[in-house]
Order: structure tokens, then C-alpha cells, then sequence
């Protein structure tokens, strides 16, 4: 029998083996992401006169399975800001409750300035403070060769309640542009959204409803030719007045005329 | 033997060990299969003057075949008293991997304000140039993956440019191209402002002719020649357009222009 | 004996084996489209060739000749697909001339794939087959590894997404003439603007029954933007080392020398 203290209580070697304490040694091999398992894909959004749109379907791919149909990767923060989530889900849920968590912190640690004068708490987790976080926090993570598996958009309003939208990815990279897409929709999404905001000043002329309308133009585009795409997704409207978030919408008006004239492959006519 | 056959070094990127698979401290050979970097494309270009610095950079920003942003700066103001960098004296320019040049120009940023904090005087271009050096060194078995080039003017007054590799080895030049189309743009700067291959008419024959004074440049001319060189990098690179954002410092400060380049 | 010459193989295998890297052909990194309207066919291609991140031409033609009412828009390997759209040309041609019949575009896709797929792949050419024969008007991709597809909208290439967005969004059934040149064309821009590996002007070919109507350079968004200096040397700055002077007279002993007029394919260089 041992008697040492640092035993007490503990399973008995000569019954249960050593103690394998190898995961509290810093310096043992330790299991990262090393590939995402059940991802979501693209992320569209643009930024419009006073606010920013931002759209993902709500499809979670295990592999080239289409596992959970019913997943949101719109996530709003603070009332003010949306994330919208592309790559591994169980990161996209890791970081989702991280920052609630900073969001509660926040709203109590730092009373806002504007509550003295008897209006709404002010954010100051704005959307550029939360992408500024995110991308140091990425950052972090990619530097620890344990990276979380996300490329994501960012979007609100910045200091001066300017429309903000940022996107930020496993690497810890990051950029701003009138328009935003990840994965799949940086290919298939950005021409087209690129046609009607192809700058700043294009994009702070667009109104509401024509940025709406791009968006979901995309996500049409994006179900036709993306295979890990799904026909529901969420849409939000991000301004000064707040986010309004569906998460259910469904696509309209799909065109499948193409298909009619359709024979075969090559020499087929009937 | 590879070497034979590589046409260009610059394509092949840095020749540091980093082919070395990544280890556990216990020596074991780690999974390897998420690669910490990236290539977000881009050129820089820097040219000293007798009496100001110019350093300059497209606004591109690429992964693969695609166009991550149009507007990405690339040259950012280093030192200043606050956030805004309105009375900044120095500058740098980062190319290659976007987040590696952005964690770069944070720290060097917030060791210029440290020290101007601390001696109540800003840094000097010498003094943050090796200071820039001993950073990249640091992470010398982790380096930050990009070509980074300092702009200043120096004690004297006179244009600096410092040009820095990955992991920290730097030198004075009187201009530096860095990035993508580094290796287009280098023989035209050697050319226009080294004044290379360029020989004095009828002052001899063969080898007693006289090579053209070097003289250092006037600021218009050095503006023009970053736009020429930029618009010939656009021509025949695909990672460089979109725009050119050009900064100028001068003992009046610094001035910055953003110019068009193509988008295709 | 026709066909390849594998005689360097097995040399080039041991190189690849100790880590030489094969040599870099030039791509037509590209986005190449084709549309079918009511009476007609229309094709369209960028003009960017590359080799790595270096842009090797900046106006080369992607539409190539197979027969006068057949053409085809080619990406991936720039050799492969002049090589092959010319042998298919060639026997397409022989083979009209011994039925003493017009080409049909399915012989031509038949001919391509089965070429394709014999080389399992390693002939890159990713072409778009679009022509009008007696039969009616066709629009077929042909992929490198043999497989084909028939449909009314096709995009190949790098930019082949960015070109599909256009099609995915704005295309509609009995498109006219004009409206099928003027959609290509965007599906095109649209590659040249979001796609590194296409850039420059967009040509396009329109095939109807009567005729094949070929518009290169049919949109010039990307002109070369004015040098703001002039960087002419003054003569003399090169050093020279030592000179011999032979006379155009002199040479003509040698060589026979004409006299070409430079036409419209001149290089740009400074006056």
C-alpha cells in the first residue's frame, strides 16, 4: 500500500495501471484540428447605404454527406454585430460561445456612456472591436498550430456607425471590401455582388432592398453550383436601428429551364 | 541540382529550412497537414531621396486565383502618438503573407510608441530599422513570413530606406522592390535610379567609357518611376492592380496618394 | 512514325524522383464560355496566357479553327490545346473530304474526346466545342480526360465560376443573337475581373448557319495606361566593346533579305 499522500484516493497502480498524465505535460504531443470534420459552407455579404447584408444557408456537410440541414451560422452579438461562419461547426460553437460569454462581460463590466442619459446601453463590442478580436484570436491560434477552423465575415457598424464588414480566417489573415464572401461564394458570389458594389461609393448608393435582393440572388447561384449548398438559409439585415435575422428562409423563384433541351451528353438526340 | 532547373529563386520563396517537418518537443515527427502559411500576392517598392522617402505598395489582396480585396495597404504609418499616427515619422511596408506582416507591424508599432513613451522623443528610422531586425530574428525557427521594407528620413535629414528579409537580415538601400513582381520591377530601379548599364555618351571607348554620375533623385522624377514601375509589374504580374497607394515622407511629414491601377 | 516520343521518360522520371520540378508549360489560366441562341452559336474567350504568376501574353487567341462553321475555345495547357484543336482540324477536314459532306460538330467532340481519352488526362486541353452543320446547332465541353457534356450554357476554365455566375444569373431560354454575344461577353469580363488567371480583352465568335463571324478584340477594357516619362536612351549610353559593321547589301550574300511590313499583331514598344 502506498501511503504517500500525493496517492490518496487515487486508482491503484498494480490494479488499474500507471496514471497516464502525459495530457497535463505542455510539452507532450498534443491533438489540434487538423482538418475540419462537419463544415459549412459559404458566407455572402454586402454592405449597403446605412447597414450591412449578410446570408448563409444552413447546411452542415459531414463530408460529402449532407448531415444536419437545419444549422444557423448567422450569429448575432451584442444586438449589433453578425457573424456569419464558414468551415468546422464545433469551432464555429466554440467561438460562438466565447463570445457570448465576452458579450455578457462586457455589458457588465463597462457600463456604457450613453445609459447616464437614460437611452440603450451603447455596444462597445462594436463589429470592428469583435473582428479585431477575432482575428487576434485566430491569429493566436494558428501561431499554436492549433488552429480553429473558420473563415468568417464580420459584419455591423465601426466606431462612427459607418456599415463595417470584415472577413477573417484560420490563418489569422484578414480584409475589408464592399462585398464579402467566403469558400465556395468567393468564387461563384463575389463577380456578382462585385457587379453592383464594385467600390465604396457604389455600395453606400445601394439601398436596402437591392442589397438584399444581390444577396439573394447569390444564394440562388450558390445553390445551383455549389454541391454543399442547401436551398434554406439565413439572411440578416445589420443597421443602426439593430439586426433583423430570418433564419429560415427559403429560395424563390429557382429557374431549371436550362435542363429542358437536354439530351444526353454528346451524340444523344432523344 | 534543383536550382539548375528553377527559373526563378523568387517564385521558390525564401531558401530557409522550412521544409523541416515540425516536431514535438519530445522529438517525434508532428502530423503535418495544416500549413500556418500563406501567399496573399502583392508588390512593394521604396525609394530614398535626398530629402524624403518614398514607399509605396498595390492594394491587392489574393489567395490563389482570387481577389480577396481591392483596397488591402500594404505601407502603414509606424510610431505614432495615438491609433491615428497622424505625427508617425517612420514607415513600413510588408508583403507576403498578409497576417505574419500585420502581427509585424502591431509589435513594432507598439515598441515605437513604448519608447516614445518612455524618452519623450519619437524613435529614429537607425534605431527602429535594427530594432525591426532583432524582431524578425526572434522567430527565426517560426518567421514571420514576409518581405518588409522601413522608410524614414535619418539624423541628417537625408531619404532612408531599410530592406529586411524573413528572419532579419537588413541593409541601407537607396531603393528596394519587394514582393510578387520583386524580380520585374528590381532591374528597371537599378536601371532608373542606380543609373546601371548606363554609360555617359562619348566620354571613351570600350572600357574607358564613363558610367553616368548617380545623383540622388528628385521627388517628382522618384514618384513617377514607382508609378511606371507599377503599371509595368500590372502588366505582366497577376497578383499586382487594383490600386497604388504611394506614401511620402518629408520633414513636413507624411503625404499619402492612392492611385488607380488595372483591375484585371 | 506518328505520335509522341517518349524516348526522355524514363530520364525525366529519375530527375522528378530527386526533386526536379517539370518544366512550367504556359497555361491559358482563362475563362472561356459558349451560348447557344436561336439560329446560332456564340463562343468567347479571354486573352491572358500565363506561366506561374507571370503573364506570358497578353493577347493571345483561346478561339481556334477547326472547320469554317466550327471553333472551339480552349484552356489548360496552351500547347495541348493548339495541337489538338489543329490534328482535329486536320482529319475533320480529310474526313469531310472523303464523305464530300460538311463536318458535323458531333464527329468533331467524337474525335476530340476519344484523342482525350486515350491519353488519360496528360494531354491538358479543357476545350468548348460550339459549331452549325446540317444537323442543327451544338455546344459541347470537352474535358482532358475524355468526358463531355451537352448544354445550352457551358464555362471552362480558371474563371470558369465567375463566367457561370453571369450565365446562373442572367441567362433565359431563346436568347437572340445580340443578346447571346452580349451575355458571353459579360461572362467573360466577369472572369477577366475576378479571375487572376484571365485578363485583357474578350474575343468572341459568332457561328450561325450562313456564316462564323470571328470578333477579336470585341471588348478592350484593359489598354496599357500611358508611360509618364519617356524612357528613351540617348545613343551611346550602352557601352560597346568592340563593333563590326555589316551592310544589308553585305549580309544579302549570306541570307536572302525581303522587306516585311510589320501588320497588326506588332509588339508595343516606345517610339
Amino acid at each position: 500500500m502506498d501511503h504517500r499522500p500525493q496517492a490518496w484516493g487515487r486508482p491503484r497502480d498494480d490494479v488499474y495501471g500507471a496514471y497516464d498524465a502525459s495530457f497535463m505535460n505542455p510539452n507532450g504531443p498534443n491533438q489540434a484540428t487538423q482538418s475540419p470534420i462537419v463544415t459549412g459552407t459559404s458566407v455572402v455579404a454586402i454592405k449597403f447605404s446605412e447597414g450591412v447584408v449578410i446570408a448563409a444557408d444552413n447546411l452542415a456537410s459531414y463530408g460529402s454527406l449532407a448531415r444536419f440541414t437545419d444549422v444557423k451560422r448567422l450569429r448575432t452579438f451584442a444586438d449589433s454585430t453578425v457573424i456569419g461562419f464558414g468551415g468546422d461547426v464545433s469551432d464555429m460553437q466554440y467561438l460562438d460561445r466565447h463570445l457570448t460569454s465576452l458579450a455578457i462581460d462586457e455589458s457588465y463590466s463597462a457600463p456604457s456612456l450613453d445609459s447616464d442619459a437614460g437611452g440603450p446601453p451603447k455596444a462597445r463590442l462594436n463589429a470592428a472591436n469583435l473582428h479585431k478580436y477575432l482575428a487576434k484570436l485566430l491569429y493566436a491560434r494558428r501561431s499554436k498550430f492549433d488552429p480553429l477552423w473558420n473563415h468568417l465575415l464580420v459584419a455591423g457598424l465601426d466606431d462612427d456607425d459607418k456599415p463595417f464588414l470584415a472577413a477573417a480566417d484560420l490563418l489569422g489573415t484578414t480584409f475589408s471590401a464592399p462585398s464579402l464572401a467566403t469558400g465556395f461564394g468567393s468564387m461563384l458570389a463575389q463577380p456578382i455582388m462585385r457587379r453592383f458594389a464594385p467600390d465604396e461609393e457604389a455600395a453606400a448608393r445601394l439601398t436596402r432592398e437591392q442589397a438584399v435582393d444581390v444577396v439573394k440572388q447569390c444564394m440562388k447561384v450558390l445553390f445551383y453550383r455549389d454541391a454543399r449548398s442547401l436551398d434554406s438559409y439565413s439572411i440578416a439585415v445589420v443597421t443602426k436601428d439593430g439586426v433583423d435575422l430570418k433564419e429560415n428562409e427559403k429560395l424563390e423563384n429557382q429557374s431549371w429551364a436550362f435542363a429542358e433541351r437536354i439530351r444526353g451528353y454528346g451524340t444523344q438526340t432523344a | 541540382m534543383a536550382a539548375m532547373f528553377s527559373q526563378n529563386p523568387v517564385m521558390n520563396g525564401p531558401n530557409y529550412s522550412f521544409s523541416d517537418a515540425p516536431r514535438t518537443a519530445n522529438g517525434e515527427f508532428r502530423e503535418h497537414r495544416f500549413n500556418p502559411y500563406s501567399d496573399n500576392g502583392g508588390s512593394t517598392l521604396a525609394i530614398a531621396g535626398a530629402d524624403f522617402t518614398i514607399v509605396a505598395g498595390d492594394t491587392r489582396s489574393t489567395s490563389g486565383y482570387s481577389i480577396n480585396s481591392r483596397y488591402t495597404p500594404k505601407v502603414f504609418k509606424i510610431g505614432g502618438t495615438t491609433s491615428s499616427q497622424d505625427d508617425a515619422t517612420i514607415l513600413l511596408s510588408v508583403v507576403g503573407f498578409a497576417a505574419d506582416g500585420e502581427a509585424l507591424r502591431d509589435r513594432l508599432d507598439a515598441i515605437c510608441k513604448i519608447y516614445r513613451y518612455r524618452h519623450g522623443k519619437p524613435m529614429s528610422v537607425t534605431a527602429c530599422a535594427k530594432r525591426l531586425s532583432t524582431i524578425l530574428y526572434q522567430k527565426r525557427f517560426f518567421p514571420y513570413y514576409v518581405h518588409a521594407i522601413l522608410g524614414g528620413l535619418d539624423e541628417e535629414g537625408k531619404g532612408a530606406v531599410f530592406s529586411y528579409d524573413p528572419v532579419g537580415s537588413y541593409e541601407r538601400e537607396q531603393c528596394r522592390a519587394g514582393g510578387a513582381a520583386a524580380s520585374l520591377i528590381t532591374p528597371f530601379l537599378d536601371n532608373q535610379v542606380n543609373f546601371k548599364n548606363q554609360y555617359v555618351p562619348g566620354s571613351g571607348t570600350g572600357h574607358d567609357l564613363k558610367e553616368r554620375e548617380v545623383v540622388p533623385l528628385v521627388r517628382r522624377d522618384a514618384e513617377i518611376l514607382v508609378k511606371d514601375a507599377f503599371d509595368g509589374a500590372v502588366e505582366r504580374h497577376i497578383e499586382v492592380g487594383d490600386g497604388l497607394q504611394m506614401m511620402t515622407i518629408t520633414k513636413d511629414g507624411i503625404e499619402e496618394v492612392l492611385l488607380p491601377l488595372k483591375r484585371d | 512514325m506518328a505520335g509522341f516520343d517518349f524516348t526522355n521518360y524514363n530520364r525525366n522520371a529519375a530527375l522528378h524522383a530527386r526533386g526536379v520540378p517539370l518544366p512550367k508549360a504556359t497555361s491559358t489560366g482563362t475563362t472561356i464560355v459558349g451560348c447557344i441562341f436561336d439560329g446560332g452559336v456564340v463562343i468567347a474567350a479571354d486573352t491572358r496566357a500565363t506561366s506561374g504568376p507571370i503573364v506570358a501574353d497578353k493577347n493571345c487567341e483561346k478561339l481556334h479553327y477547326i472547320a469554317p462553321q466550327i471553333w472551339c475555345a480552349g484552356a489548360g495547357t496552351a500547347a495541348d490545346t493548339e495541337f489538338t484543336t489543329a490534328i482535329i482540324s486536320s482529319n475533320l477536314e480529310l474526313h469531310a473530304l472523303s464523305t464530300g459532306r460538311k463536318p458535323r460538330v458531333v464527329t468533331c467532340m467524337t474525335m476530340l474526346k476519344q484523342h482525350l481519352f486515350r491519353y488519360q488526362g496528360h494531354i491538358g486541353a479543357y476545350l468548348v466545342v460550339a459549331g452549325v452543320d446540317p444537323t442543327g446547332v451544338h455546344l459541347f465541353t470537352v474535358h482532358a480526360h475524355g468526358s463531355t457534356d451537352k448544354l445550352p450554357y457551358v464555362t471552362m476554365g480558371s474563371g470558369s465560376l465567375a463566367a457561370m455566375s453571369v450565365f446562373e444569373s442572367q441567362w433565359k431560354p431563346n436568347l437572340g443573337r445580340d443578346d447571346a454575344v452580349k451575355l458571353c461577353s459579360d461572362a467573360i469580363l466577369s472572369g477577366i475581373f475576378n479571375d487572376l488567371g484571365s485578363g485583357s480583352n474578350v474575343d468572341v465568335a459568332v457561328i450561325t448557319a450562313d456564316k462564323t463571324e470571328l470578333k477579336r478584340g470585341f471588348v478592350r477594357p484593359n489598354e496599357r495606361s500611358a508611360k509618364l516619362k519617356s524612357y528613351a536612351f540617348p545613343k551611346g549610353t550602352t557601352a560597346v566593346l568592340n563593333e563590326k559593321i555589316i551592310s544589308k547589301n553585305d549580309i544579302g550574300r549570306y541570307v536572302s533579305v525581303t522587306e516585311v511590313s510589320v501588320g497588326e499583331e506588332a509588339m508595343e514598344i516606345d517610339a
